[in-house]
């Protein structure tokens, strides 16, 4: 039952990245090209949305389904990692037109060539924690 | 039946991508699709050669199953959900990607000149597709995070490392799509 819950979110998260198109490799090169509203409609209702479903937990209004408060990660200072890092993944991203999340759900529509992106990914990934202590953070 | 089947507006896909992160928050967990990559790291044994793939990947398996359910989501929402009306991008857009050599945009999800199975059978596709995948992979990790991680969450949570990256985000795109793109195609 605990895994379930977790299966069904997923699932509800790939039907809607799917229906709102934001798995689409031309709606994000439209995004990057300024020729659309859509992508940024998006990103720009999500935000708000996320901004106000925090601030009201953040009033104690809405717990975790423990009864503890809602709890978001702090993101550790920094500049370098997150403006380096940033323009690295926005290179692929619009190269590839998916990131982490759409990878796996257009797997499941049957791009099957996704798997070379994941696994290219993947490697990706353990580049990076092969090289972390070497790059500026 | 038909406003399921026709592809959703922004304004109902936004609150509905917020609710995902909510619902993961609400179960005590976070919504971060990068991290996978990591937790597969280090089932696939990276432990060996850098410390930083040492951590109780168990703790993570929820987030695998998420992935799961995204494969399967991403399954029901074309085969049960979908009329096949295409994407309704911009003509000025279409016309651009035409001239690129790009046969029919918005047709599909992902273009055939990059994603067929036969296109696979060219070093220039298959290249791209793991130059791609290298860089969302070591960048995302740089980063500390992807779209959800730091777009979603990290800006609805106001986080400054958030903002710096997603700025990396668009930095990294804009230069992409603008001016490395045209070249490859």
């Amino acid at each position: 039952m605990k895994a379930l819950k977790f299966l069904l979110v997923g699932i509800f998260f790939g039907i809607v990245l799917v229906k709102s198109e934001a798995v689409s490799w031309y709606r994000i090169y439209e995004m990057f090209r300024f020729q659309s509203f859509h992508m940024y409609g998006i990103i720009g209702t999500a935000i708000a949305s996320g901004v106000l479903f925090l601030q009201i937990s953040k009033r104690g209004l809405i717990k975790n389904i423990k009864g503890a408060d809602i709890f978001v990660p702090k993101k550790e200072n920094g500049l370098l990692r997150y403006i380096l890092g940033g323009t690295i993944f926005g290179f692929g991203w619009a190269l590839i037109g998916a990131c982490p999340g759409p990878m796996y759900i257009l797997l499941g529509t049957g791009v099957w060539s996704m798997l070379i992106v994941i696994a290219a990914a993947i490697f990706g990934t353990f580049i990076y924690g092969l090289l972390k202590n070497k790059l500026p953070h | 039946m038909e406003f399921i089947l026709n592809p959703w507006p922004w304004y109902i896909s936004g609150p509905l991508i917020a609710l995902v992160m909510a619902l993961l928050l609400y179960f005590g967990k976070t919504f971060g699709m990068s991290s996978n990559l990591r937790t597969m790291c280090t089932i696939a044994g990276a432990g060996k050669f850098a410390d930083f793939f040492n951590f109780k990947w168990k703790d993570q398996v929820w987030n695998l199953i998420v992935v799961l359910g995204a494969i399967i989501g991403g399954f029901i929402a074309v085969e049960f959900l979908s009329n096949n009306s295409g994407t309704d991008l911009n003509p000025t857009t279409v016309t651009e990607l035409k001239n690129m050599g790009f046969k029919s945009p918005g047709q599909t999800l992902v273009p055939n000149e990059m994603y067929s199975l036969d296109v696979l059978a060219s070093p220039k596709a298959l290249i791209l597709l793991v130059i791609g995948g290298l860089l969302v992979g070591f960048g995302t990790r740089y980063a500390g995070g992807c779209t959800s991680g730091h777009a979603i969450t990290g800006l609805s949570s106001l986080q400054k490392p958030s903002l710096i990256a997603v700025i990396g985000f668009f930095i990294g795109g804009l230069i992409m799509t603008n001016f490395i793109l045209p070249l490859i195609f």
